[in-house]
């Protein structure tokens, strides 16, 4: 059995409510039962409840295969990059280090990397993965291109990223705005905040308040 | 004698609350269960569509279950979890017994003794005391079967008007303010109104933690063009991408409505033709807002007057719209006067009865709604039927085989009846599915409370933290030990199914109801072999009346994936959406959709005082309440199921920066909370999401962790319902950790 062709897993980070309901359900998987394999990532708590899930992006050419010297990390045909193999994983930790979305995890315990595989036991017979199917957001969504671009108009997929000079594209398909133009971020911008906005702001700008006096 | 036997940390270290992680057979890959049990989510009022593992006669876990059209398989972390509070260390296997000289404070008895124990004190404090002297405390989370024998027990075999339920702490303002528009009280639509509609309005819902699915149907309605407008005094998940939010003060809701409603008729932003032939009301209600000018709105409400205008703007000339609300505007003082407001900005627009223009409060339990129409409520009668109406009195009793003027009037809520035992009136008390402890206000007062009773008897499968004053605890029944309906979030009835067996001694509440009056030598009426028998007699019971059943059968609830009420006929297929022509209506027949004998909705004054307690010099700051997702309102489950309590393990206060700043604490340290009732020490969460005068504490935490420590027992004096929205604390850094930090937090169980 194999998943599908025609089906894709999209993430649009911009539904996500943070309940961790796909971390909960990540963890009732066969495969893995008792771990989960989804990073959820707060973004910065202090200003908003953004919530980030970050789940395996399925690369084409996925580094974390091209950088591991036990050639333990094997991709499917149908596009479904596994976790390592246990008799040839060495437990080296480079493709923890080198795949550029944060995804494989070190599971000291078994000396072994483990991540996400898109629920290659649902999958291959046709379910859904598990988290795509209980999340409550739509935040994960497991279907086809051309039902997700009738459920979503305000939204476009995207699923080419650059880091640096390297370009990787992933089986996994990002939601972004319809109008948002591709951005090149520089690592730099990253690199120091900005002065907050009060205008940006929803509650300063929209609260009418008083503090209280504090003796 | 209802107090604590022994030290909470003893009883704890005994009954719980112990973390349940999975092990065995729950971990083991390739396990074929024995069975795949389609039924619901124990949780919420959403009940969510689950198939449960089944695996010798133990639940393993869950698979989505797609078919079942509100969720099509999702679920919240709850949902996925709450199958580890099933074979868990804290189960009650055995009757309990108080006894300070054993370990923990309790000694397992035979149940048949317990339940003679049981009947032979309630026997005689009614003999010493009068009928009066017995009251009992009962649940929305219980199926409509058990909630419907609740009642039933209370008016026929104690005769006791004393019987209110934890609803009183969730529903009755938005049943009191539908009742008072409409006629009728449901949930208007089904959830699939909302996609379509091109303005979504959510007033004090916090619907992505606490109705986590409904999420979905926001976020597609959006995709499909709609606005979403959310009020609220924090930026909670579903409010951070939102169109418009207006941050309003706690307790102000009514003020933002009137002041909405008087832009709308200044920019005749109204359905002329909605209001002249199915209403009345209007002109004295127009009249009562022209107070209400964008200026002052704006000063009462702490939202900026633009706001208010956009939102105005967007409501006023939408074509199709859904306005829903929840505890946010519930949880008041004047609790009744915000849902008046908020229906009378509806009604206003017309926007009702149709497609894709809903009106809905979200319930909170799993059956907040059923468990709020067959006679468990002080006043009610099955079918949503009235106490105090002789015509309605003579219906029931005739299904019940009584002399109708041998019913009790009706009783007090829930809060009263506290107050009754602090009077010497009620000296006995019944609890199931209840822990008031923790989820009423004011908890200093209810554990006082606790300990005058003369006897009290606790039903429930943990010992949740009222239950340790009890003197004997029977062992009730999970949710996936029984069979029978709830009615979920959009008034559609559902089948519970039974997945396993309650363990040991652990009975079906219902039988432990029956089995107490038959010891009482008063099984009259309570001698049902099955709960789809007491289905049978409700759906009798309930004909005629508003929430009509008896046109259901369990067979028709599960092939058409529920059925909403009115249904008067096993014909008729139920009712989505009310208030269209032709829906079931016993009040007006046909004279029009709602709910009254002339067929016409009512506008309400809906008029604003401020909350109880306001902030002042010595208090100047206002606390509010709430839930976080991965806990279920007083934690009995939810903070014994160990990955659940790992998402969020102990109550934070939100704080502002800026408020944070002037009282010189940060983020994560140690504050103490105190209002004129009591004190906490938590840690802080500083957040930029909340109103700078306002601080956030969720409650489903117990003893030195519980919000209700610091909570107000005002009550609205329609619904009854406790202000949990709204009271005046003060702050400081603590100078140290709580003594004993974490003694309340839940433990891993000393066998782990
Ligand atoms: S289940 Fe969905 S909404 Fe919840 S945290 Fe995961 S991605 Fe976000
Ligand atoms: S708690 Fe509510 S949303 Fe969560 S799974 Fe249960 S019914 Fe669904």
């Amino acid at each position: 059995m194999a998943i599908p062709e025609n089906k894709y897993f999209f993430i649009d980070p911009h539904r996500c409510i943070g309940c961790q309901s796909c971390v909960q359900a990540c963890s009732e998987c066969d495969t893995h039962k008792g771990k989960s394999m989804i990073h959820l990532e707060t973004v910065d708590r202090l200003q908003s409840p953004q919530t980030l899930p970050v789940i395996c992006m399925h690369c084409d050419s996925p580094t974390c295969a091209e950088v591991c010297p036990a050639d333990a990390i094997k991709r499917t045909e149908d596009g479904v990059v596994q976790s390592a193999r246990k008799p040839r994983c060495i437990a080296c930790n480079n493709c923890v280090l080198a795949c550029p979305f944060g995804v494989p995890k070190m599971e000291t315990s078994m000396d072994l990397m483990m991540k996400c595989d898109m629920c290659y036991d649902r999958t291959s017979i046709g379910k859904k993965p598990m988290c795509a199917t209980v999340c409550p957001s739509g935040a994960l969504h497991y279907g086809t291109l051309s039902e997700i671009e009738e459920l979503r108009p305000r939204s476009r997929t995207n699923n080419e990223f650059r880091f640096g000079g390297q370009t990787i594209r992933t089986k996994v398909q990002m939601m972004v705005p319809r109008q948002s133009p591709a951005t090149h971020l520089d690592v730099a911008d990253g690199m120091f905040e900005s002065p907050a906005d009060e205008a940006d702001d929803a509650m300063l700008s929209g609260a009418v308040f008083e503090l209280p006096t504090v003796q | 004698m209802a107090q604590l036997p022994r030290d909470p940390l003893e009883i704890r270290e005994q009954f719980g609350p112990h973390l349940a992680f999975s092990s065995g057979s729950r971990l083991d890959r390739g396990v074929e269960p024995d069975a795949l049990v389609k039924t619901h989510c124990c949780f919420c009022g959403q009940q969510c569509g689950i198939q449960l593992k089944v695996k010798d006669n133990e639940v393993i876990g869950f698979e989505p279950w797609m078919e079942f059209p509100f969720n099509r398989g999702m679920l919240c972390p709850k949902g996925v979890k709450r199958y580890l509070q099933g074979s868990h260390p804290d189960r009650l296997l055995r009757a309990q017994l108080r006894d300070p000289a054993a370990e923990g404070g309790f000694r397992g008895i035979d149940y048949q003794d317990a339940i003679g124990r049981v009947a032979k004190q309630l026997g005689q404090l009614q003999a010493k005391y009068g009928n009066d002297s017995i009251g009992m405390l009962s649940g929305a989370s219980l199926t409509t079967e058990k909630t419907y024998l609740m009642g039933k027990f209370a008016r026929v075999c104690l005769k006791t008007p004393f019987i209110d339920y934890n609803g009183r702490l969730c529903m009755v303002s938005a049943g009191a303010g539908n009742k008072k528009a409409f006629g009728i009280d449901r949930a208007a639509n089904p959830w699939s109104d909302i996609v379509g509609s091109e303005v979504v309005w959510i007033s004090g819902a916090n619907v992505a933690e606490c109705a986590p699915i409904t999420t979905s149907y926001v976020w597609q309605a959006r995709e499909q063009g709609a606005k979403i407008i959310v009020v609220d005094p924090r930026i909670t998940p579903v409010a951070r991408t939102c169109d418009l939010f207006l941050p309003i003060k706690p307790g102000r809701d009514v003020a933002l409505f009137n002041g909405v409603l008087k832009l709308m008729i200044e920019h005749d932003w109204l359905d002329h033709d909605f209001i002249e032939n199915h209403t009345v009301g209007f002109e004295a209600l127009a009249e009562s807002v022209q107070q209400w000018t964008p200026a002052r709105t704006a000063e009462v409400t702490g939202i900026a007057e633009r706001l208010i205008r956009q939102a105005a703007e967007w409501w006023g000339t939408a074509s199709t719209s859904f306005l829903m609300h929840a505890r946010g505007i519930e949880h008041h003082s004047h609790g009744v006067q915000n849902v008046l407001g908020a229906i009378n900005i509806v009604l206003a627009s017309g926007r009702i009865g149709r497609e894709h223009c809903g009106y809905a409060t979200i319930t909170g339990q799993a059956n907040g709604q059923g468990g709020r129409e067959h006679g468990q409520k002080c006043d009610q009668l099955p079918g949503g039927r009235d106490l105090a109406d002789p015509a309605h009195r003579a219906h029931v009793a005739k299904v019940w085989d009584v002399d109708p003027d041998e019913l009790p009037p009706p009783g007090v809520d829930a809060y009263e009846l506290f107050r009754k035992i602090d009077r010497g009136e009620i000296r006995g008390l019944i609890s199931l599915c209840f822990n008031p402890l923790v989820s009423l206000p004011d908890s200093g007062f209810v554990a006082r409370m606790l300990d005058k009773l003369d006897f009290y008897v606790a039903i429930d499968f943990f010992l949740n933290e009222t239950a340790r004053h009890a003197d004997i605890v029977l062992p009730g029944s999970l949710q996936e030990e029984d069979e029978g309906t709830v009615t979920q979030i959009e008034g559609r009835v559902i089948k519970i199914n039974q997945a396993v067996d309650p363990p040991g001694e652990a009975r079906q509440d219902w039988r432990i109801i029956q089995d107490i009056a038959a010891a009482l030598g008063r099984p009259h009426g309570f001698t049902f072999n099955h709960s789809r028998e007491i289905f049978d007699e409700l759906r009798r019971a309930s004909q005629g009346g508003v929430a009509d059943y008896s046109g259901m059968t369990w067979e028709k609830i599960e092939r058409q994936f529920g059925v909403c009420w009115p249904c008067p006929s096993e014909d008729h297929p139920g009712t989505p959406r009310l208030f269209e022509p032709g829906t079931p209506n016993p009040i007006a027949g046909d004279a029009g959709p709602f709910y009254f004998p002339d067929g016409k909705a009512r506008f309400n004054l809906a008029e604003y005082t401020p909350p109880t307690e306001e902030v002042d010099a010595e208090y100047p700051v206002i606390l509010t309440t709430g839930r976080v997702v991965s806990q279920f309102l007083s934690g009995t489950q939810t903070r014994r199921i160990g990955p659940l309590v790992d998402q969020y393990p102990e109550p934070r206060v939100e704080i502002h920066p800026r408020l944070a700043a002037q009282l010189g604490i940060q983020d994560g340290q140690w504050t103490t909370i105190s209002s004129r009732r009591g004190e906490l020490t938590l840690r802080a969460m500083v957040v930029k999401t909340i109103r700078p005068d306002t601080v956030f504490i969720p409650y489903h935490w117990a003893g030195k962790q519980s919000a209700n420590r610091l909570t107000i027992a005002a009550q609205d004096p329609i619904s009854k319902i406790p202000e949990y929205k709204v009271c005046a604390v003060r702050l400081r850094k603590a100078a140290s950790p709580p003594a004993n930090a974490s003694d309340e937090t839940s433990h891993g169980h000393p066998g782990k």
